[in-house]
């Protein structure tokens, strides 16, 4: 099993017709994915290379039975994008777009909680989730991933998750589902989210988790590792040596007094049970020890 | 972008939010004016974008022209924790009978803002927060609720508000509020927030981040953006569009993601070195942004030794070795360059690279291997 994604996932690419939209789209189709539709207002009737494209999420859902749907479009019309997904009974909505303003954010998920309680959103400014051999829904590269599990990933940053892939790939220790959760301030999955659903899954025997400075989601993700869950958890948390104040690219890493500091993150992983490793080298070898000999 | 306290005041006063009347001045001369027309007493304040000003000698009052000279002289060009003072903001001298604090952030745990309301205000607020934590009033925001007038009335009333303020104070509030969400701002504040000995609300402070990925629906902001850098190196990488911020070590490092580069000063610390400073090219890099990248990176003079890490995902990495190789071609860098790349392409800028190797351009294979070689070469053991 997987997590939020599986074969049976049928994608709606929103900006399918853009550069990203179009490179990214076909991409996850040739890996596998079921891409079903684009949406790009205006350009309803045409195709990209055979995948018909409408001009709004409800037609589209409507003639292709889209479940999920891949935003690639410019930041100020992302939130909007997200909203219509919604709107139109979208399940999961993974929005790639970077810089979509904190305001409009928070009131989109604000808007979600309250009046979608369906749709669950992933991002924005994420990589996505891929479930490796099943369906990939985003810019995750699919080739460093290894299918058959048994390892589900969670992270807040995009290269870091490919590291993570990789080193575990490497190992020859396949993953579940990897799913990048982005690194925005106010993203629509957090840490629990993912979490939860491993735990849930018979097939993830364990969950890598990579973290950053900023914010508290690697705390509150260290207490449902204490109080709910029994899948075991490696654990990396980026920002060590970053200066206290300063802000450093994503709004989300902001670190304000002492708390979301990454010594702070290390300490409350550890003490909730989680192997924590010192460099993201190291979460291959380590989860392969927390595995045992197969 | 944080803003300086004269922009962030004519922000709040844009919002309808009472501020001091005030004028900038570069230099004595024009302080001079700025007081004579003012009238005395005045203000000068240091603009500078740290806090801690006041304890640093960047506040001073002045009475006549000489002293307003004088402190414009003293204060222009000092040395507040890094940075250098360029510009003054004076106002007429304030009748302060109370300091409060207020501010509005976005609490991103509880996906809600948060409004702090104190009436202990001042330069010791955060002190007061460590200790005192109920002397703030916090008031969770939802979006779609907003803050009305009766909401910011109780507030004020919570926050133990001098009982003659709290309608000022609610309508402040509120306009304080619509500035920080309508005017796409990451942070108000205002400490102190004064009663004067009159019994008006006066913002005496203004500290004022805008969200900067709101610019496109915000012209009128560019003026402030052209404002001066306190860092020249971050001027420079703010030029070319790069995500730098400037540290104190030996070792550049240039990475793709904030993820990856926070993680990689990490293992620069691990490996015994200090890095230089956080450069994140973002996603996608062109060959032309890591030549551009490269050269902001070497111009630091305390640089020794220069670490490209990069995991291809949409940046490919047969780009990356492209604009290694050009700005290698094309300025002569003073430090050698250690390159790890691993993801997209990785084979084929690996190979790209591999007929350039010398001492001044090494490949590693992972990113612990990259780290130790170029805290090799920065700090080369005695």
């Amino acid at each position: 099993m997987s997590i939020f994604v599986d074969r049976s996932t049928r994608v709606v690419v929103q900006g399918l017709t853009g550069s990203q939209g179009r490179f990214h789209g076909l991409r996850n189709r040739a890996y596998g994915t079921q891409v079903v539709a684009g949406v790009t207002p205006g350009k309803g009737g045409q195709d990209v290379d055979g995948i018909p494209v409408f001009d709004t999420v409800a037609e589209a859902v409507a003639e292709t039975a889209a479940d999920t749907s891949l935003i690639l479009v410019p930041a100020r019309m992302a939130a909007g994008a997200v909203v219509e997904a919604a709107e139109a009974g979208i399940g999961l909505v993974v929005c790639i777009t970077e810089g979509i303003p904190v305001h409009d954010e928070l009131r989109t998920v604000d808007r979600l909680a309250a009046e979608f309680p369906g749709t669950r959103l992933l991002g924005p400014n994420c990589p996505g989730v891929i479930s490796p051999g099943r369906c990939n829904v985003g810019i995750i590269p699919g080739e460093i991933a290894l299918e058959g599990g048994p390892v589900g990933v969670v992270s807040r940053s995009g290269t870091l998750t490919y590291q993570a892939l990789q080193e575990l790939t490497r190992q020859g220790i396949g993953q579940t589902t990897c799913v990048g959760i982005g690194g925005d301030p106010v993203p629509g999955t957090r840490f629990v989210d993912c979490l939860r659903a491993f735990q849930d899954d018979p097939e993830t025997r364990a969950v890598i988790l990579i973290g950053e400075i900023g914010g508290d989601d690697e705390e509150r993700a260290a207490r449902f590792i204490a109080d709910e869950m029994s899948t075991p958890v490696v654990a990396y948390v980026a920002g060590m040596t970053a200066p206290p104040g300063r802000r450093m690219g994503h709004a989300g890493a902001i670190i304000s007094g002492s708390s979301g500091t990454a010594a702070g993150k290390v300490e409350a992983l550890q003490a909730a049970g989680a192997s924590v490793v010192a460099n993201p080298t190291e979460l291959g070898s380590r989860m392969a020890e927390v595995l045992g000999p197969a | 972008m944080d803003l300086f306290e004269y922009q962030g005041k004519q922000f709040l006063a844009h919002h309808g939010v009472t501020v001091p009347h005030g004028a900038v001045a570069d230099e004595p001369d024009h302080a001079v004016l700025a007081g004579e027309s003012l009238g005395y007493p005045v203000a000068v304040k240091a603009q500078v974008r740290v806090g801690g000003r006041g304890k640093a000698g960047g506040i001073r009052l002045a009475s006549d022209e000489g002293e307003v000279r004088a402190a414009a002289e003293a204060i222009l060009g000092l040395d507040i924790r890094d940075h250098s003072v360029r510009r003054l903001w004076l106002e007429k001298a304030a009748d302060v009978a109370e300091e409060y604090y207020a501010s509005f952030t976005v609490d991103r745990a509880e996906r809600r803002y948060l409004g702090m309301l104190s009436a202990r205000g001042g330069v010791d607020i955060e002190e007061v927060a460590a200790t005192e934590p109920e002397a703030i009033a916090r008031l969770a925001i939802g979006p779609r609720h907003g803050l009305s007038a009766e909401d910011a009335r109780r507030w004020a009333a919570d926050a133990g508000l001098a009982a003659d303020i709290h309608d000022q104070a609610a309508s402040m509030l509120v306009d304080l509020y619509r500035a920080f969400t309508g005017g796409d701002a990451e942070l108000v504040e205002v400490n102190p927030l004064i009663v004067t000995g009159d019994r008006r609300l006066v913002a005496l402070d203004a500290k004022v981040t805008l969200d900067d990925s709101a610019r496109f629906r915000h012209p009128d902001w560019a003026g402030w953006a052209t404002a001066e850098w306190h860092d020249e190196r971050e001027r420079r990488a703010r030029e070319r569009g790069l995500n730098y911020v400037g540290l104190s070590g030996t070792v550049g490092v240039i990475g793709n993601g904030a993820g990856l580069v926070l993680s990689t000063l990490d293992v620069v610390s691990q490996a015994g070195g200090t890095p230089a400073n956080f450069l994140d090219v973002g996603g996608g890099a062109s060959a032309d942004v890591i030549a551009a990248a490269l050269e902001v990176v070497d111009s630091d003079d305390k640089v020794r030794a220069v670490l490209v890490n990069i995991f291809g995902g949409i940046t490919r990495c047969d780009e990356v070795a492209h604009g290694i190789l050009d700005a290698m071609g094309r300025v002569e860098l003073r430090s050698p360059i250690v390159v790890r790349l691993d993801g997209t392409n990785a084979d084929e800028g690996r190979s790209l690279l591999a007929g350039h190797q010398s001492d001044r351009l090494v490949s590693q294979p992972t990113m612990l291997d990259a780290a130790r070689a170029a805290v090799a070469l920065a700090e080369p053991a005695p």
